[in-house]
């Protein structure tokens, strides 16, 4: 991790040169780019090499897509401190989720202001979770679906708390996809901004953790609406 | 394919030549509406022609069966009509018919341009075509003295007939492999056309306008959020452009309407999140318009770019949260005569029998709380606050 202070190295991976080019505008002077691809196979090499704080990595890639990434960048060794924020367009729930259970540690749409993606990627950097609105209200609707569908069976993991969420994990995550910021949020549930940033890590965790099987079916079911 | 199968029946006998010129009038091109024959119909002239050509024709008829040369009746009947027939379909054949027609004959004219050169096949085809034609005659003309074996003629006549296969026959093929063509590039050309138009109408007006309003980035903003939605909704739903409004049957869909029709009105992002779903009846389409009314306000007065919409179905419960970071306001500043907040979005709650909570703070954005229990599918208190 990059000290106090000190601009975090991001690696930009998407297959479009003039997204890349924009996305390299906004975050200017704030970042340091550590260097960018188009592809799954350039883009594992260089990330290995390189090592950067924050990899930027678009949900659709050509060669299986962001996933890929993160799952052939975590299967080799010394690349635990490389982090992954994932950028789409689609906001289709299975891609997202499918992302973010690779190892992402956050979600954000293509659409994102300039200081907002630096933000994010800031935030990242540290080691926290981002969630846009649109992945907490993911999350939420999976987690309450899931919650009425082992109402009568057994919980597939066999950990019941990894498959629901906390009453103050569901009123964090409300109030994300409500357009809360962390600041703002921490002010309304009069908690630290770091005990938010501590909930959402917690749903992050429960979300990479919890029955794939049931979190893919919902993902598949809301893709089909 | 109608037209080989014409095709093949000419083989049995100049009748078939004939129907097949006649299918040809009054079957239409795709796409035409009018067939030839409806157009040859007002051709006073060629009809005319056409017309004239029958006396000429019945004459030379009695003069060849008066000479005793009563086979020449068998052909002149068809040729008759295919020849009048063929008159008005050159009269009346539209430019791309007449280009049609002008392909399905060169190979014909060619053919006998060429019939010199040492193409093998071709001499083959055309010797084996004169001998056959000779045979055939010859048993034809042969019938009419001996008139005791009531095979001959037929035969003759088969002769004849495959004698005009083995001339003519690769081009009735190439005819109509050429008009099956011709169609498929037809429909072809029509899909691209079509494809044209929607662009047109689509994308090149947008970025039409977005040139237009390069000076206005909330506009060229504006016009391509909605140009995006658009393609999107085209390329991927299914649905036409411009199809217009269709009745929502869901909660989630009457939703992603208003973050459009909001979007597209006031130019602003409009961010919407949902929790559940439902199918949508009266009281819920009463507290998205409270809730569109919500964040039109917010996109008009508050000032921001952004307003985020979220919404949540829950078994006893639906609520929306209309929220901005706007400027913010006092309620009691608010003009009297401005009925948007009181009218449209408490009023209309009150009546259906939710809650409607309004925060503003000056200078820090205002949050619109619209709460509905759900009779009959549960008790009727709000699940949260």
């Amino acid at each position: 991790m990059t000290g106090e202070g000190a601009p975090p190295r991001v690696f930009l991976v998407d297959d479009h040169g003039l997204f890349r080019a924009g996305v390299k505008a906004e975050l200017g002077e704030s970042v340091v780019l550590a260097g960018e691809a188009d592809e799954v196979e350039a883009a594992v090499e260089l990330i290995a090499e390189r090592l950067p704080d924050v990899v930027l990595l678009d949900v659709h890639l050509p060669g299986g897509g962001g996933r890929a990434v993160v799952e052939a960048v975590r299967s080799l060794p010394g690349t635990e401190r490389v982090r992954f924020l994932a950028l789409s367009v689609s906001d289709a729930p299975e891609d997202v989720i499918s992302v973010i259970r690779a190892g992402a540690r956050g979600y954000v749409t293509k659409t994102i202001s300039g200081p907002d993606l630096v933000a994010a990627v800031v935030r990242v950097a540290a080691g926290d979770a981002v969630f846009s609105p649109r992945l907490a209200g993911f999350v939420l609707d999976a987690f309450t679906e899931m919650a009425g569908s082992t109402g009568d069976t057994a919980p597939a993991t066999g950990d019941p708390d990894l498959d629901r969420l906390t009453g103050r994990e569901r009123e964090v995550l409300r109030l994300i996809a409500r357009g809360y910021s962390y600041r703002e949020l921490a002010t309304e549930l009069s908690i630290s901004v770091k005990t938010v940033e501590s909930h959402v890590s917690a749903v992050l965790r429960k979300l990479q953790l919890s029955s794939r099987h049931q979190l893919t079916r919902w993902a598949t079911q809301r893709s089909l609406d | 394919m109608v037209r080989v199968v014409f095709v093949l029946l000419a083989l049995s006998g100049g009748l078939g030549i004939a129907a097949y010129v006649v299918a040809w009038l009054f079957i239409p091109l795709e796409g035409d509406d009018a067939t030839i024959a409806a157009r040859a119909a007002s051709d006073r002239r060629g009809l005319t022609v056409a017309v004239a050509a029958v006396p000429l024709l019945v004459i030379l008829v009695l003069v060849s069966s008066a000479l005793g040369a009563s086979w020449v009746n068998s052909f002149f009947w068809s040729l008759v009509i295919s020849a009048a027939g063929l008159l008005l379909i050159w009269r009346n054949a539209t430019p791309p018919e007449q280009v049609l027609l002008h392909q399905a004959v060169a190979p014909l004219t060619s053919k006998l341009e060429t019939s010199g050169t040492p193409h093998r096949h071709l001499r083959f085809r055309l010797l084996l075509g004169l001998a056959l034609l000779t045979g055939g005659f010859v048993m034809l003309v042969v019938h009419d003295t001996r008139r005791v074996v009531s095979l001959r003629p037929l035969g003759g006549l088969l002769l004849v007939i495959a004698a005009i296969v083995v001339f003519f026959g690769p081009w009735w093929l190439r005819l109509a492999r050429d008009l099956v063509s011709e169609r498929q590039a037809r429909a072809r050309a029509e899909e691209r056309a079509d494809l044209a138009t929607r662009v047109h109408d689509s994308v090149l007006q947008t970025l039409a306008l977005i040139q237009r309003h390069a000076d206005k980035p909330q506009q060229v903003v504006q016009l391509a959020r909605a140009q995006e939605r658009e393609l999107r909704a085209w390329l991927f739903d299914g649905e036409v452009p411009g199809s217009g409004a269709r009745e929502d049957k869901t909660f989630a869909a009457a939703l992603k309407r208003i973050q459009n029709e909001v979007e597209s009105a006031h130019g602003v992002e409009v961010d919407t999140v949902l929790v559940g779903d439902c199918p949508l009846d009266d009281r819920l389409r009463g507290l998205l318009a409270a809730g569109k009314e919500a964040t039109v306000n917010a996109a008009k007065w508050s000032g921001t770019q952004l307003v985020s919409v979220y919404a949540e179905v829950e078994e006893e419960s639906v609520s929306l949260f209309v929220r901005d970071r706007g400027r913010g306001f006092v309620e009691a500043e608010v003009p009297a005569d401005r009925k948007g907040l009181a009218e449209s979005v408490r009023g209309r709650i009150a009546r259906l029998g939710g809650t409607a909570i309004v925060r503003s703070r000056a200078g820090e954005g205002t949050e619109v709380e619209l709460c509905l229990p759900m009779v009959g599918r549960g008790h009727s208190t709000p699940s949260r606050t």
